[in-house]
């Protein structure tokens, strides 16, 4: 009866579920997981490397953290501490998005540590999503989250962009991150995408 | 390796000192954005990509922008609250960056909420 019960429940609570379009939008939901465990630092790092086919996504914070029960039920839909609704999604839909990309989540995490997820692609393979608007992703981040640092790398076979919003911060000495110059100025770098070849001009892109 | 140049961000800096700062409190209205997973899956980003255009185009320095998680009402989402200094905070359903501008214009400069996007018009608490 339980069970039945927990089926409809089920259906009936799922049918709002979207799919995120590309993994710069998982990315802004699974950081909010770790805004939402009260996190001060958060690493976002995005790796892809053409000789391996792979591409790796890790999001690693220093929030509150998980028991190592709560790990193991965190890839189950209904796992959740929000009370707001039953289940919570933004997990399993960054396994479907692995998983039918020839990949796999992994998340491992220590109670007043810190959790950190890693969810790895085929690179190549039909259905892994692009990338998206991750410039998008971290202005919202940063916007909403304001007193929170970042740290983002992203690298293509070696080739990097870096930010970290303490750095940032320092200089800009107690002019708040969120003004819209300096904004721009993060969305145009983070929009570049790291080349290999164009190792002086990616200096360009920061400027303008 | 590509990073931030320290001279862009000290030119920033000279540019926009002087502005307030408001994050001591002295803001005339909040603007919550509903980042849940349903709400980002639904758009939330682009929702939160207008309001930033829009504070910037009307050089607005009384407005702060934050980000919640889910409110519990998945199947209106993208979703905001606006909270206007001293009047009860009003949330906008089913948004797009469309609505989104119309709502930061009439409600946000204007004074007018907007009552064909809000949820309800009445005293409701903020999640
Ligand atoms: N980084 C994290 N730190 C601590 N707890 C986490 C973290 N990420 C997830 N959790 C826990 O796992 C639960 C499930 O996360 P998940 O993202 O799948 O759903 P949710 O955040 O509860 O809801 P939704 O994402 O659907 O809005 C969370 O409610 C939270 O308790
Ligand atoms: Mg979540």
């Amino acid at each position: 009866m339980k069970t039945a019960a927990r089926t409809t429940g089920r259906a009936a609570e799922r049918r709002w579920t979207a799919e995120m379009e590309d993994l710069s939008l998982h990315i802004l939901d699974v950081v909010e997981n770790a805004t939402a465990a009260g996190a001060t630092l958060i690493e976002i790092r995005i790796h892809e490397d053409s000789r391996k086919d792979r591409m790796v996504i890790t999001i690693k914070d220093n929030g509150q953290g998980m028991d190592g029960e709560m790990v193991t039920k965190v890839k189950d839909p209904f796992c959740t501490t929000r009370t707001t609704r039953r289940v919570g999604m933004g997990i399993p839909l960054l396994e479907q998005s692995a998983r039918e990309a020839g990949g796999s989540i992994e998340i491992t995490s220590e109670p007043n540590v810190g959790t950190e997820v890693v969810a790895s692609f085929c690179a190549s393979h039909i259905d892994r999503k692009p990338l998206g608007d991750i410039a998008a992703t971290m202005v919202a981040l940063i916007l909403g989250n304001p007193d929170v640092d970042f740290i983002y790398q992203r690298s293509i076979d070696g080739v990097t962009t870096d930010l970290d919003t303490r750095e940032i911060k320092e200089q800009l000495d107690g002019v708040s991150i969120t003004a819209p110059p300096v904004l721009n100025l993060i969305q145009d770098l983070l929009s570049a995408t790291p080349e290999g070849e164009d190792l002086n001009g990616s200096d360009q892109t920061a400027s303008s | 390796m590509a990073k931030l140049r320290i001279e862009d961000l000290k030119r920033i800096k000279e540019g926009v000192k002087g502005t307030v700062n408001l994050r001591e409190g002295n803001f005339r209205v909040k603007i919550t954005v509903h980042m849940g997973t349903c709400g980002i899956a639904a758009g939330a980003r682009p929702v939160m990509s207008t309001l930033l255009k829009e504070i910037e185009s009307r050089h607005v320095t009384d407005v702060i922008l934050t980000s919640s998680g889910c409110a519990g009402l998945c199947s209106h989402e993208p979703m905001l609250t606006i909270e206007v200094q001293g009047q009860a905070p009003i949330k906008y359903i089913r948004l797009d960056p469309e609505k989104t501008s119309k709502i930061f214009e009439e409600h946000v400069m204007q004074g007018n909420p907007v009552a064909e996007y809000a949820l309800s018009l009445g005293s409701e608490t903020t999640h």
